[in-house]
């Protein structure tokens, strides 16, 4: 039995949510086309780790005892980006920079150019392998920082995906966490034509995973899944003092382009073409959708 | 079937413990399991991690020595480099240890985007470099530098013997870059001690003076060459040797200065002709308008045989006997 998740952390964590998207709707209008698609769909999630679950320090990203973030899918960087901006670790201003000339914000996200990006992705089925040696690395050094990979359903073709969630297994990993982003979309089409993946939670559970699988667009179920994991990290059989335990992976079915309905129908694209004027439709449909959930759950509240 | 048509016995590939030292020669035993070791007593961001092959990369020597320090990645080359560049990461001075074909080949993208593009100081060793095994082509890393040198950041190391990699080992860990060691491992000979001579990351170092022929090596083919240009004398021919273990960065100063003259310039590598040493000192003399001939003494551009070592390093000339023949029949 989950422990309901208190309605004003969850409002908090939704409205950062809100805040990703205007900003990754912005960015995807200065591009014109773009991962905007991805970005709306996996803007809970990043709410739900920037807002709620990360420790760090906004003016100081590279802080030794921040929590690690690794972005595995680099061209869901303009969602990141956008919640760096909701963090304060990359001013608003700069957003409109992404994808130019010169600028911090590259199409594809790396470490090199952004304060805050932990790794370079983009050659997909990296973070996780990086992700094992971080939290190999920061337990020898006696750093309890906990280390989280997020990568994409499309990332479970990749073999170097499955080496390092046995590896995460074998060693005890129980200070991390991975986040996959199960849009059932690649770049060829439908994950399901494409190279079929399911059962994925039996896959995680058989490397010796602990798995939750949730609605990644339910604020309130992501941070369920996140409190059921910290619990199990804080309770018996789980992660000791010393960060030994099973790793944990939270498996977030979402839907691309959630919270614009226009994009939303639209067929699915890994890559969306969205017109010019278009752009004017998705800030308003955005905004409407998010002020009509506020007031359905305004109404929940006082109804019996 | 232990003896060839004419008689003479067999040579056994005995493929994964096969040994490019000569019967009777001084060798070292695990210098690279030894010095790391060595190394870790000093400085305790030095971590081991390898891939299923700690016990034939010498890493098994740190590991007795450092067992908390030692990680086993199982046979999972892309994860033994994520992780090497996540541990990086965490502020450790990680060595990966793996046969080089399965660096080269296998986990290059993880190298490439993980480790040399953030310039991570990870030391990638790479076991059975060139022709030092048998085996056939699946073990045999005979295009490891060519794959490697075209790879920004990254500074490759060709030792020769035990003394270049004792000494190459705390110098690998201090560079604040990525690095890729060409391991030699097991009993492992020990040449350079006897001339006077220091490894220092990015120079190459003139072990013999010579009037006639100027041999350019790097790997155990310094150790040929030497042997190359003893066997040359009784022939009346004055050779200098010329040790380039660092491939990349290369000293171009120092050995274009030995291929001013009109000496006969060789080069020696335990590697395809493609890639290697050979167009490395070819590129850098085109570059400066020093156009010259210089005949490349390397492994030839196809698939090796499998068999025993020393008929392979004799059928595909890197033995010294082929290496004399060879600059006798250059000079005419």
């Amino acid at each position: 039995m989950r422990a309901e998740v208190a309605a004003g952390r969850r409002e908090a964590v939704e409205a950062a949510a809100y805040r990703i998207r205007q900003h990754a709707l912005a960015m995807g209008e200065v591009q014109g086309q773009g991962y905007v698609g991805q970005a709306l769909g996996a803007a809970d999630i990043l709410a739900a780790v920037y807002a709620d679950q990360l420790t760090y320090r906004a003016e100081d990203p590279a802080w030794d005892g921040r929590d690690r973030f690794l972005l595995s899918t680099g061209h869901y960087a303009i969602g990141l980006y956008a919640a760096f901006a909701e963090a304060g670790i990359v001013p608003v201003d700069e957003l409109e920079t992404y994808g130019s000339d010169g600028s911090r914000l590259p199409m594809s996200g790396m470490s090199t150019y952004t304060p805050g990006m932990e790794i370079s992705g983009g050659s997909l089925g990296h973070g996780l392998a990086i992700a094992v040696g971080l939290a190999l690395g920061l337990r020898a050094r006696g750093n309890a920082a906990r280390v989280l990979n997020f990568l994409s359903d499309g990332e479970l073709d990749e073999g170097s995906t499955w080496e390092a969630a046995m590896g995460a297994a074998h060693h005890g990993l129980g200070r991390l966490t991975a986040v996959v982003d199960i849009n059932a979309l690649q770049a060829d089409g439908p994950t399901a034509g494409v190279l079929r993946t399911e059962p994925v939670a039996e896959k995680w559970a058989a490397c010796g995973w602990h798995v939750e699988r949730v609605d990644g667009n339910d604020v309130g179920a992501l941070l369920a899944a996140f409190d059921a994991i910290a619990a199990r990290a804080e309770g018996h059989g789980a992660a000791d003092g010393d960060g030994h335990g099973a790793p944990s992976v939270i498996l977030c079915d979402t839907r691309v382009g959630r919270g614009v309905q226009l994009l939303e129908e639209r067929e699915k694209a890994h890559f969306m073409r969205i017109e010019e004027h278009e752009w004017a439709v998705c800030r308003e449909q955005l905004a409407v959708g998010y002020a009509g959930a506020a007031a359905e759950q305004a109404g929940e509240k006082v109804s019996p | 079937m232990t003896t060839t048509a004419h008689g003479a016995p067999r040579l056994k590939t005995s493929a994964m413990i096969a040994s490019f030292a000569d019967p009777g020669q001084r060798t070292a035993p695990a210098p690279f399991g030894h010095a790391l070791a060595e190394l870790a007593e000093q400085d305790e961001r030095i971590v081991g991690l390898t891939a299923d092959l700690g016990k034939y990369t010498d890493l098994h020597v740190f590991a007795e020595r450092h067992p908390g320090r030692y990680f086993q990645m199982g046979m999972a080359e892309q994860l033994l480099f994520g992780a090497a560049a996540g541990m990086a990461q965490a502020g450790l001075v990680p060595f990966a240890t793996t046969y080089s074909v399965f660096a080269a080949r296998r986990a290059y993208d993880f190298i490439c985007l993980d480790i040399a593009e953030p310039e991570l100081n990870v030391n990638i060793i790479g076991g059975l470099p060139g022709l030092t095994t048998g085996y056939g082509p699946s073990h045999q890393a005979t295009e490891d530098v060519a794959i490697f040198r075209g790879m920004p950041n990254l500074t490759i190391v060709d030792p020769c013997d035990a003394v270049d990699i004792a000494q190459a080992v705390p110098q690998l860990a201090a560079a604040p870059g990525p690095t890729y060691l060409r391991l030699l491992r097991g009993k492992v000979p020990s040449v350079l001690d006897e001339y006077d001579y220091s490894f220092e990351l990015g120079k190459a170092k003139v072990l013999r003076g010579g009037r006639d022929v100027v041999l350019v090596s790097s790997g155990l083919m310094t150790m040929r060459a030497l042997q190359a240009a003893e066997a040359l004398a009784a022939h009346h021919v004055d050779a200098a040797v010329v040790h380039t273990p660092t491939l990349k960065p290369f000293d171009e100063e120092t050995v274009l200065r030995e291929l001013a003259g009109d000496r006969l310039a060789v080069t020696l590598e335990n590697h395809t002709v493609v890639g290697g040493l050979f167009e490395t000192v070819a590129s850098a003399l085109v570059r400066r308008g020093e156009a010259r001939r210089v005949v490349p003494i390397g492994l030839p551009d196809q698939f090796l045989d499998a068999g025993a070592l020393p008929t392979l390093h004799h059928r595909y000339g890197l033995s010294h006997d082929r290496i004399v023949e060879r600059v006798l029949a250059e000079l005419g």
